[in-house]
């Protein structure tokens, strides 16, 4: 009993290993990886002002990996990733305010940064379409 | 009987006072997440335009003539300094979330802080830099 009585009342997590995976909790946990992602693509944005500040040979390497497979991959990854984060950070806003917390709500608007990851995505790349 | 939380060693009465919980720093951290999340929004909008209309592609003379005018250097900083704490702030979380081990944790967050710092103000140095000497 005295051991019980010491013990803190404490909310406890989902247990992941035995939780059904649903498009709420994954969505979730997205944001949080894609918030990762974007934090280690800074380092793109620092190389590409280092480079531009340092001279034309400096600019060239990092011209020639942004344009080369594995740049472009990147920088598809980097549109994909802050789109979804930008969305769903949009989304996080209502929760603040209150807002979309039915269930039913959670999910439409869940569906609506899906599809506007998408959307934005290959409207971007349409745009900026490195082989045209 | 079950001991709350407001009842647990983790909340003294000068702490419950200050209000300030277990990380003391109250709520700053949350709430600056949430300004530089709402400033990223407009700032992140105009780099993807910018980097579709004028980076993707140019030439170092062109980058440099695009960079170095006074209202794109000024939205890059901005950008910078924005997404780059916003960025501290949340990898701060994600390290205190999964690192249990206390001294990790406390390199890693020194060194998360030092990171963002440290890139932050290079970028800042050379926007200047692109526009005061090209
Ligand atoms: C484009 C506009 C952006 C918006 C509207 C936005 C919004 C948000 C919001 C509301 C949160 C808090 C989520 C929570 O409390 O669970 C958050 C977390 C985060 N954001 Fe952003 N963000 C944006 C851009 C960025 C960028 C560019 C980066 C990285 C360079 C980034 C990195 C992060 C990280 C690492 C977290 C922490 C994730 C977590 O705690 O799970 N965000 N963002």
């Amino acid at each position: 009993m005295s051991e019980q009585s010491n013990k803190v009342e404490r909310p406890l997590s989902p247990h992941l290993q035995v939780y059904r995976p649903q498009m709420t909790s994954v969505m979730s946990i997205l944001h949080r990886a894609t918030g990762y992602a974007l934090s280690i693509g800074t380092i793109m944005v620092v190389w590409l002002l280092i480079a531009a500040a340092s001279g034309p040979e400096a600019y060239a390497v990092f011209a020639k990996f942004a344009g080369s497979n594995i740049g472009l991959f990147l920088l598809l990854g980097w549109t994909v990733a802050l789109f979804y984060h930008m969305c769903n950070g949009i989304r996080h806003f209502f929760w603040d305010m209150g807002y979309l917390f039915e269930l039913k709500k959670a999910f439409r608007a869940g569906y609506v940064v899906l599809a506007m990851t998408v959307i934005l995505t290959v409207w971007v790349w349409y745009c900026a379409c490195p082989w045209s | 009987m079950k001991l709350k939380w407001k009842d647990s060693r983790f909340d003294s009465q000068l702490g419950r006072a200050k209000g300030l919980g277990a990380t003391g720093h109250g709520v700053d951290h949350w709430i600056h997440q949430r300004i530089t999340a709402v400033a990223n929004l407009p700032l992140m909008i105009w780099l993807v335009w910018s980097v579709v209309h004028h980076v993707a592609g140019a030439s170092y003379e062109e980058f440099v003539a695009w960079q170095a005018q006074p209202l794109n250097a000024i939205l890059m900083i901005l950008s910078v300094v924005s997404v780059f704490y916003h960025a501290a702030l949340g990898t701060q979380v994600i390290a205190e979330d999964y690192i249990h081990n206390e001294g990790l944790k406390f390199f890693k967050l020194i060194g998360i802080k030092l990171f963002f710092s440290a890139t932050a103000i290079a970028c800042v140095f050379s926007i200047l830099k692109i526009s005061f000497v090209g």
